[in-house]
């Protein structure tokens, strides 16, 4: 009885989304078809409203804001430095990405200076990240697909890598490992050694999922020819990362744009030709061999990199715990920033870096006070599952699946 | 293939659109363009468009509200702007490798701009986006809904004046009254 009542509260009709679906779906003659918010492979919540002319997709409609917390709200309420730990929470595949854009414009607006060394392990621990995130995608993307294998090889290699962020943060994944100027701390004593060991057995790793994946027949028929999307129309969907390199745009912000030193490490952007599912997936495979050669150069580069592994600089940074029995100016510094935090302009930045999904831009404006007047992050995910509509357009039902997951949507990266 | 040689975007836009310009700034070596709404489209199309800019990639659109909010609630005064919200549309020219801004302010009663979106088809969730948190309607939008939050959600959270909302801290002597507040699903 009280179900009955409920159903017949819904007050929509088919006339709300005219304009949205094709002609025929009014009158019935293509099927519209629900897909999520659960549903195993839309990778978090994302609802699909499907417009289905047999098994082909005529409208693909996403809904999205089932993860909406309002983390940009209750960072404008927040000191600039206890946004940090709200920024994990979004795109939770790539934690330190989202730290990074975050700290990377807090930096740019009171222009605070980031010592070599504390640039060069953000840069080892974005390129683990970006390993991390890609395993977690590639794992679920062949899930999808119908491999099972890779998914429990993939999630092994990427324990190891969450357990030594683990070491460093005391997290596996939430970490908040970066802070304005710099990083937490230092890297502990056996963080080295144990990143040696992952790095002498990885690359056999991957060429372990390509031999599983690449040249298998299965695979090849499921994804090749799937999900086109062309250059021009990557761009003006504001389409980023490897999504965009497997079109074969060379765009890769770490090379364009370099920030935290990234102009002083030797690696290749690897490039698609098709645009297709398959191409997104090889673009990735070379990514996690580029971020393996990327880390092997900052365990060397750290080595000679001068500084510490935060700023010294007192305005913005807190002194640490020793110097406060010793030093009165130390015991201030501390008091100042822990009750009142630091001030920044009224003025407004936009910077972004290159995440293992795409562009995350952060766009910070100050108030002149200690708390920021408005946060924007501008993510991939957003962007991908916004395009999503073009892409699918055309193709089966079951390609749907493939298309989503190779775009690499996180959806509390999209909604926030 | 030739490059053109890359052109000045607030003398290029000064000289093809002068009536569109109001004010250039620089901070951090970000440059920002402070246009005339009215002639947001036109400029857009003209970055995109023109040789020398060719600004063929568009990163981001955010929104701010520049309002002043008493203690108590409510908007006492706009913090030195010449409007109430202001609209950011972060560019990207990737022949250039170089960023711009263009912002728009736009008044506290009905505010609105024309839509990127037959510019950029990106534009399209991220002005539905600042159109559910903020309240900025963009005109000639094809689909103006709101996109993260429920469709009968009231007002634009994004706005200064929105509260952010608490709960009262439970003990055992206001537990009954916080439980008869509370909207449990009824039967």
């Amino acid at each position: 009885m009280a179900v009955a009542e409920q159903v017949s509260k819904w007050e929509g009709s088919i006339d709300d989304l005219r304009g949205l679906v094709s002609e025929r779906a009014l009158t019935g003659e293509t099927m519209l078809l629900n897909m999520g918010p659960h549903h195993p492979s839309t990778h978090g919540v994302l609802r699909l409203l499907l417009e289905l002319d047999g098994e082909e997709i005529v409208t693909c409609l996403p809904d999205v804001g089932y993860l909406h917390t309002g983390i940009e709200k209750t960072i404008e309420s927040k000191r600039y430095e206890q946004g940090v730990p709200l920024t994990d929470r979004m795109d939770y595949l790539s934690p330190m990405s989202n730290n990074m854009a975050f700290c990377m414009a807090i930096e740019k607006l009171v222009d605070l200076d980031v010592p070599e060394r504390a640039q060069v392990i953000r840069v080892m621990l974005l390129e683990m990240s970006r390993i991390a995130s890609h395993l977690v995608w590639l794992g679920t993307h062949a899930l999808d697909l119908g491999a099972m294998s890779v998914f429990l090889y993939a999630f092994r290699e990427r324990e190891r890598i969450l357990t030594m962020f683990e070491m460093l943060s005391g997290q596996r994944m939430m970490g908040s490992y970066f802070r304005p100027g710099g990083v937490w701390r230092d890297l502990t004593p056996d963080f080295l050694p144990t990143l040696e060991g992952f790095l002498d057995i990885f690359l056999a790793k991957v060429d372990d999922y390509e031999l599983l994946l690449t040249n298998n027949p299965i695979w090849i028929d499921r994804t090749q020819g799937i999900g086109t999307i062309e250059p021009d129309q990557a761009l003006a969907w504001g389409v980023s990362g490897p999504g965009l390199r497997g079109s074969g745009v060379n765009w890769d912000i770490r090379k364009a744009m370099p920030y935290s030193g990234y102009e002083q490490y030797d690696f290749e952007v690897p490039l698609g030709e098709h645009g297709d599912v398959f191409d997104r997936y090889i673009v990735r495979i070379h990514e996690m061999r580029e971020s393996h050669k990327i880390i092997r150069q900052a365990i060397k580069k750290l080595e000679t990199a001068k500084g510490s592994f935060r700023s010294d600089d007192r305005k913005f940074v807190p002194p640490p715990r020793s110097a406060l029995g010793q030093s009165m100016e130390a015991v201030i510094h501390h008091f100042k920033l822990w009750t009142e935090g630091f001030p920044a302009p009224d003025e407004e930045v936009f910077v972004s870096i290159e995440s293992p999904r795409g562009e995350i831009g952060c766009y910070l404006h100050g108030d002149g006070g200690t708390k920021p007047r408005r946060v924007h992050f501008k993510t991939p995910s957003f962007m991908h599952i916004s395009s999503l509509p073009v892409i699918t357009k055309g193709y089966m039902l079951a390609d749907l699946v493939a298309i989503a997951s190779s775009m690499d949507v996180v959806l509390g990266d999209c909604d926030r | 293939m030739d490059i053109p040689k890359a052109l000045d975007p607030a003398e290029a836009i000064q000289k093809a659109l002068p009536d569109a310009l109001q004010d250039v700034k620089t901070f951090r070596g970000e440059t920002t363009l402070v246009i005339v709404p009215a002639q947001l489209v036109k400029v857009a199309q003209f970055f995109r468009d023109t040789a020398g800019l060719v600004y063929n990639y568009l990163s981001d659109i955010s929104a701010v509200d520049y309002a002043e909010v008493s203690p108590v609630g409510g908007v006492i005064g706009i913090s030195g702007r010449p409007d109430r919200f202001g609209v950011s549309y972060h560019l990207y020219s990737m022949l250039y490798n170089r960023r711009l801004r263009l912002k728009v302010f736009l008044p506290e009663d009905d505010p609105q701009v024309g839509t990127l979106t037959d510019v950029w088809p990106g534009a399209n969730w991220l002005e539905r986006e600042i159109y559910d948190l903020m309240g900025v309607t963009f005109v000639g939008h094809p689909n103006m809904k709101r996109v993260l939050l429920p469709d009968d959600w009231d007002g634009h959270p994004h706005r200064r004046d929105y509260p952010l909302g608490y709960e009262t801290v439970q003990f055992s002597f206001n537990v009954d009254e916080i439980l008869k507040h509370k909207p449990f699903a009824k039967e």
